[in-house]
């Protein structure tokens, strides 16, 4: 049976440290040619050159070729072809798929049609398991393990679909801690507060971005956006309420580092960025190492 | 004696049948519904009903006799979403041989629509399909975008 990665849920936690063990390795060795022959079809229906990049670069290191589109515009589902048609055409020349979608459930939709595996790139605000495997990654290079890690959230934890997929990731670990600091309008759902009752994990919820982040071993930062509001006002009052500087990181923990999905806009003010505590941008790097460990984990190439 | 006298005049309404499936308790507002859903509307059978009779739990009901039918649980309760109450009759020459009640099935294909605008299924032509997470309220979880449809949600294909 072929292996897809859709949902972060669809794989185990051994997966999950599998991917770790492997992304170590491109890490210590980048290029490797495991996908020598093969090619892989990078199909972005909507643009997201970030992600793209991060995979094109993880495919190009591991020796395959690339077909595909990189814009809505130039692809045939512009011109009136279902996802099911494209899908089922691409799947006959390539031997992985890596997809972006701005709908949710095209990429699950995908891999029944499809007769090689699927990486799921983003499907609208529903899934992004890479980005998340790439953030598991990023604690345990700084922290040393996946397990203990008291792991703040702040910002949108409504509408983020990287909190809730990382929340859900991490509870499979020991012993985790969960901190939300969020605006009463953009709280972590319910549903997700439930998930982490039923394994009896704590949390603990903040509406003040204060001298809590103490505590922190990972502090996760994402962006309030303008147009998640129904009242501008509302926006108005929170928009800079949860800027993380580089003074509030003063009396953290040593072992703390900061987190973001990217790319930011004013949630983290610049002067972080010099702090030794900001892993933002590593963490981007991280993301072609966790792919490439993603790619080599679904086509059994190690 | 007032009860009794009731429950014989409901009955007067709607014609015995010799062999086949009565049900009843269904709200009088998903009659339809249900007609479309088991694909009443296209059989031969013979089939009568009544609607807006009165209940008193469900305020106006509705009953439908199928003649000379027998449904499988599988068929029976994809109705159990728009008339959760609905209990079955079988009938075996004018005599009530068997009794059943519908139950909310653990996955639903097909019958219901995704809430999510943005869900593929409400894009392209792909049968739905939901896990039940919830009964009582009704909460189905797409097998496509994830997204929970709460019970005041539900719409029928
Ligand atoms: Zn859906």
């Amino acid at each position: 049976m072929k292996k897809d990665l859709i949902s972060i849920t669809d794989f185990s936690k051994e997966e999950y440290l599998r991917i770790m063990e492997l992304a170590a390795d491109f890490e210590a060795n980048p290029n490797q040619e495991l996908l020598k022959g093969k090619v892989v079809a990078s199909l972005f229906f909507e643009p997201s050159t970030r992600t793209r990049l991060s995979f094109e670069t993880a495919i190009n290191r591991l020796g395959g070729r690339i077909v595909g589109f990189a814009d809505p515009d130039s692809s045939s589902a512009t011109k009136g072809e279902t996802l099911h048609d494209t899908i089922r055409m691409v799947s006959n020349y390539a031997d992985l798929i890596v997809m972006r979608h701005p709908l949710e459930g095209a990429a699950r939709y995908a891999a029944e049609v499809s007769s090689v595996p699927i990486i799921n790139a983003g499907d609208g605000a529903n899934q992004h398991p890479t980005q998340t495997l790439l953030d598991m990654y990023s604690i345990l290079k700084t922290q040393g393990t996946l397990d203990n890690i008291n792991l703040f959230m702040v910002g949108d934890l409504k509408f983020g679909r990287t909190v809730h997929s990382l929340l859900q990731a991490m509870s499979e670990f020991e012993n985790p801690i969960f901190n939300f600091i969020a605006p009463e309008s953009l709280q972590m759902p319910r549903a997700y507060k439930h998930h982490l009752e039923e394994r009896g994990i704590r949390y603990f919820e903040h509406e003040e971005f204060t001298d809590i982040i103490s505590e922190a071993d990972i502090i996760y930062m994402t962006r309030v956006q303008k147009e998640r509001f129904s009242d501008p006002m509302e926006y108005e009052k929170v928009k800079d309420v949860y800027i993380l500087n580089k003074a509030m990181l003063e009396n953290t923990k040593p072992n703390v580092r900061v987190l973001h999905p990217l790319p930011r806009v004013n949630e983290i003010a610049t002067d972080v960025d010099s702090s030794e505590k900001a892993y933002y941008f590593d963490q981007a790097l991280n993301g072609m190492f966790t792919r490439e460990a993603i790619i080599s984990h679904v086509m059994n190439l190690k | 004696m007032e009860k009794n006298d009731a429950k014989k005049k409901l009955k007067l309404k709607v014609s015995a049948i010799k062999d086949g499936t009565v049900i009843d308790h269904i709200p009088a507002k998903s009659l339809f519904e249900v007609i479309a859903i088991l694909g009443l509307d296209k059989i031969k059978n013979q089939i009568t009903f009544g609607t807006n009779l009165e209940s008193g739990k469900l305020g106006a009901k509705a009953i439908i006799k199928v003649s000379d039918k027998f449904f499988e649980n599988d068929e029976i309760n994809k109705i159990a979403l728009i008339a959760p109450h609905a209990k079955l009759n079988i009938i075996r020459d004018y005599e009530v041989a068997e009794k059943k009640i519908v139950e909310i099935p653990e996955k639903i294909t097909g019958i219901v629509k995704c809430f999510n605008p943005k869900c593929i299924t409400n894009h392209e032509k792909i049968t739905t399909s939901f896990k039940v997470i919830n009964t009582s309220p009704v909460a189905l979880k797409c097998k496509y975008c994830e997204k929970i449809t709460a019970e005041n949600q539900i719409k029928m294909l």
